[in-house]
């Protein structure tokens, strides 16, 4: 925690500053070594249309071998220039983008050559945001939360909650507005009970979202052998909110499919995120939160409520996450199962911290790890000779990349974890 | 802010150390005054009584109101309700008894006993066994418990937060039960052997997030996290190969382990109580050695109180983490030679259960001290054994001793709500609110 902020020591510096390229140069490893040697000789297709689109965009034909080679010599590259040239930030960045851009482009060059149905870049990419929106949303709840300095890691739970409150009441009443709603509140609760124990409680506030976890975790879980189990038919399946194809836009090649036919729930988190990024940044009360979260004392001091605030943020930010959680159910799969979050709740924390704690950064945290999520369910569905299990642990192990070699020394709002007591 | 320590000892100034050695310099008061001081004040061993106590009645309610006959009955709660009451107690009460049967002891069995001809006779048809066995599955129960117990609290005690037990965990089963079936040794030196492997594994598991840290400043909640999913697919992998599948089997089990990598049993072969118990409480005891009384500990403490200072005195913060995580993660390891060198003797893709979360809550509710671990883990152990004849016998689902668990905890961290709800007073020693939350920015 204490490296996140400054080094502990001349020698943590310097390999810290060697974590990056090195990781580039192992992906560019990857590339080569593995994706462009072992690639079957012959071109990879890609389609880029749905099929029955209005307007088609032609299919893209790549020699698998070639490209993969070219992706890797660019990210060896990129690795050297990081490792010997001094960068800004902007540079930074888009080193990183495009190191694992190449990287993907190489495992599909390298998984789809010799597919007799050429691979469909539309179908991943909206596949990638279906399978973010719980991730967008946890982290913006994350974000909410630990902007005005109360630590989240109970996401997980939230989504557990929203899920199981979701469910059983969209099946109950036979209305999936009811359950949307039911499970933003389910999270709201468990986000209050976060809020009382650690603002009122002093609750150490990593713990208690540990504890909080395993509390949604065993709740559910029990009220699911419980109660679900034996009425399954009553209680456990919702009908599933079906995709609402925006007019116009819904037509646009490429971007319509991906952005605009989806269910509601992609639209309430692109509502969510233009909240909470002009909320927290262009208005009074994001001001407000900041400061709280930055520097309680003199948040105090110029008449901001400190606890009032965080509270507030608290609770709402566990109604967003329940909602990520409703998605999983009543957006999805339609039926709840024990701990079926599966860690997302985890994957939009390591978000949040990748995306610095900013909104717009834990959106593309989340998408790329919502991207690893869908490419590796989608690379399974082809029969890639990777075995199922290994492809599973994916975007885990991009989540401990990302975290250990790309991210980089991070600053947490300053009063992230603090109680506030006022003296 | 890095000079925040983590204090699990929520209660504040007004339990065990420090405060006791003061205590004596005064005039002692008599005992029976100082139980009711302790009591009406709310010191931490009042506090986590009455927090388990909470606990098992809000478990209660939930199982009462979640079952059908006691739904129904309280649908007519207008015209019977007395009925209803009655069956809200029955159901509740029903599933403790059968909960206290499966974990302490169970009197059916100790009728048994008496029904036997001689006492020779009920030694060797197992009726004296059986009033035991509550007893020996608690113990087995807990042994993992206390083991990955440790390994958090150690990790709580240097300032670190060890959430991936499991993946500790599963790096040890792998190990050790690899070293179980596929490698032939003499019959003591393979126990050993595997016991070792298992730390091992464990140990080089628990590596990663430690170097991680001090390598790169990645946090290890969320590594230690990931690794927890990461190693459980990465077993699901391995227990498909030929490296570890059984022969002529199809779901994912290893074969099983020699018997000459059994650890022995203590009580007769009719109990299921292990040498891992012992094994347990020695590294409890070991633990509690290292961290009071060796130079490693003083260091892990330290860095744990306060990084920067320790940085100052000329400890190595980043070392310490390492070798923090090395201990923790062989710890948790060794849990899963309990488990598979224990009772199970084959390893398969679940093994791993719950331990690692319910490590986190053992370490919690003893307040990572070993003693505390111990007793937390035996509580816990005592809860899913008779987790087991619960489900049994009452059909209520095993998952509510996960909710119990977390219950509890909830209420030991918050010592003000417990004494709220108690009416107990205030403990006059100590600040009321310490400060003891730690957040990214260490």
């Amino acid at each position: 925690m204490t490296a996140l902020t400054r080094p502990a020591g001349l020698s943590v510096s310097f390999s810290r500053r060697l974590v990056a390229p090195v990781t580039f140069l192992a992906f560019g490893l990857i590339d080569i070594l593995g994706f462009a040697m072992y690639a079957k000789h012959g071109d990879a297709h890609f389609a880029f249309s749905e099929e029955f689109a209005k307007v088609t965009v032609p299919n893209l034909d790549l020699p698998a071998a070639a490209t993969a080679y070219v992706c890797g010599a660019v990210s060896v590259a990129l690795a050297v220039q990081r490792a010997v040239l001094p960068l800004g930030q902007a540079a930074r960045r888009t080193g990183i983008g495009l190191v694992l851009f190449c990287f993907v482009i190489a495992l599909l060059c390298w998984a789809d050559v010799g597919q007799p149905v050429p691979f469909n870049i539309v179908n991943l990419l909206s596949g990638t945001m279906a399978a973010s929106i719980p991730l967008i949303l946890g982290a913006l709840a994350g974000c909410m939360s630990e902007r005005s300095g109360v630590i989240n890691i109970a996401i997980e739970g939230k989504l557990l909650f929203g899920a199981f409150a979701s469910g059983i009441m969209a099946s109950a009443f036979g209305n999936l507005w009811v359950g949307l709603v039911c499970g933003a509140l389910a999270g709201a609760l468990l986000g209050a009970m976060l809020a009382v124990f650690a603002l009122r409680y002093l609750v150490n506030q990593v713990v208690l979202g540990v504890v909080l976890n395993v509390f949604a975790a065993g709740l559910t879980g029990f009220l699911y052998d419980r109660v679900l189990t034996p009425y399954q038919n009553r209680l456990n399946s919702p009908a599933t909110f079906l995709p609402v194809k925006i007019p116009l836009l819904g037509d646009i090649p490429i971007i319509g499919p991906v952005f605009f036919d989806s269910t509601v729930f992609l639209y309430i988190t692109y509502a969510a995120i233009i909240v909470v990024q002009v909320g927290l940044f262009s208005t009074k009360w994001g001001l407000r939160v900041r400061a709280v979260g930055e520097h309680p004392v003199a948040a105090e001091t110029v008449g901001i409520r400190v606890l009032a605030h965080r509270y507030r943020n608290v609770i709402l930010a566990g109604a967003l996450a329940g909602i990520g959680g409703a998605y999983l159910n009543i957006g999805s799969v339609g039926s709840f199962s024990p701990n079926m979050s599966s860690g997302m709740g985890y994957i939009a924390l390591a978000a949040v911290i990748f995306g610095r704690w900013t909104p717009l950064g834990s959106l593309g945290a989340a998408l790329l790890f919502g991207f690893t999520l869908e490419l590796q369910s989608v690379l399974a569905s082809i029969n890639v000779p990777i075995p199922s299990n290994i492809l599973l642990m994916a975007p885990y192990i991009a989540t401990i990349i990302a975290v250990a070699g790309l991210v980089g020394r991070v600053q947490a709002p300053r009063a992230d974890g603090q109680p506030y007591v006022k003296t | 802010m890095s000079d925040q320590p983590v204090e699990l000892d929520t209660a504040g100034g007004d339990d065990g150390g420090p405060a006791e050695g003061q205590e004596e310099d005064r005039q002692r008061p008599a005992l029976g005054r100082l139980v009711i001081q302790s009591v009406i004040e709310g010191n931490s061993l009042v506090v986590t009584t009455l927090a388990i106590v909470s606990a098992i009645v809000v478990g209660g309610l939930l199982i009462a109101f979640t079952d059908p006959v006691v739904l129904h009955a309280w649908g007519n709660f207008t015209s019977s309700p007395g009925n209803a009451i009655a069956q809200a107690w029955d159901s509740a009460s029903g599933a403790y008894v059968a909960m206290f049967e499966g974990s302490i002891i169970n009197p059916h069995s100790v009728a048994q006993v008496f029904q036997q001809k001689s006492l020779s006779v009920a030694f060797s048809d197992g009726a004296v066994s059986a009033v035991f066995n509550p007893l020996s599955e608690t113990c087995v129960n807990a042994t993992p418990l206390i083991l990955a117990g440790l390994s958090v609290a150690i990790a709580f005690r240097a300032g670190l937060f060890n959430i991936g037990a499991q993946s500790q965990f599963i790096g040890g089963a792998m190990v050790c039960t690899w070293l179980g079936f596929g490698v032939s040794l003499p019959p003591v030196i393979h126990v050993v052997v595997c016991v070792i492997g298992a730390f091992v594994g464990g140990a080089v598991i628990g590596w990663i997030p430690g170097v991680l840290k001090a390598a790169t400043g990645a946090h290890e909640v969320i590594v230690t996290i990931m690794l927890n999913y990461v190693l459980a697919y990465f077993l699901s992998w391995i227990l498909g190969t030929s490296l570890m599948q059984r022969p002529g089997r199809t779901d994912l089990i290893s074969p099983v382990i020699a018997g000459d990598a059994h650890l022995p049993l203590l009580l007769g072969s009719h109990l299921r109580v292990n040498a891992s118990f012992l094994v347990a409480l020695a590294c409890a005891v070991g633990v509690w050695w290292l961290m009071e009384r060796s130079t490693l500990g003083f260091e892990f403490r330290s860095v744990g109180a306060n990084p920067s200072a320790a940085r100052t005195a000329g400890m190595s913060v980043t070392r310490t983490w390492i070798v923090v995580f090395l201990i923790a993660g062989g710890l948790a390891g060794l849990a899963s030679a309990a488990v598979v060198q224990g009772t199970d003797f084959t390893l398969t893709f679940q093994s791993y259960g719950t331990y690692g979360i319910d490590a986190i809550t053992v370490a919690l509710l003893g307040r990572a001290r070993p003693l505390g671990v111990v007793l937390a883990a035996l509580l816990f152990g005592a809860l899913h054994a008779g987790g087991i004849l619960m489900q049994a016998v009452t059909s209520t689902p095993l998952t509510i001793t996960e909710v119990i668990q977390a219950i509890v905890v909830l209420f030991v961290a918050a010592p003000p709500l417990i004494r709220a709800m108690y009416r107990l007073h205030k403990a006059t020693a100590g600040p009321a609110g310490q400060f003891l939350s730690k957040g990214w920015n260490g």
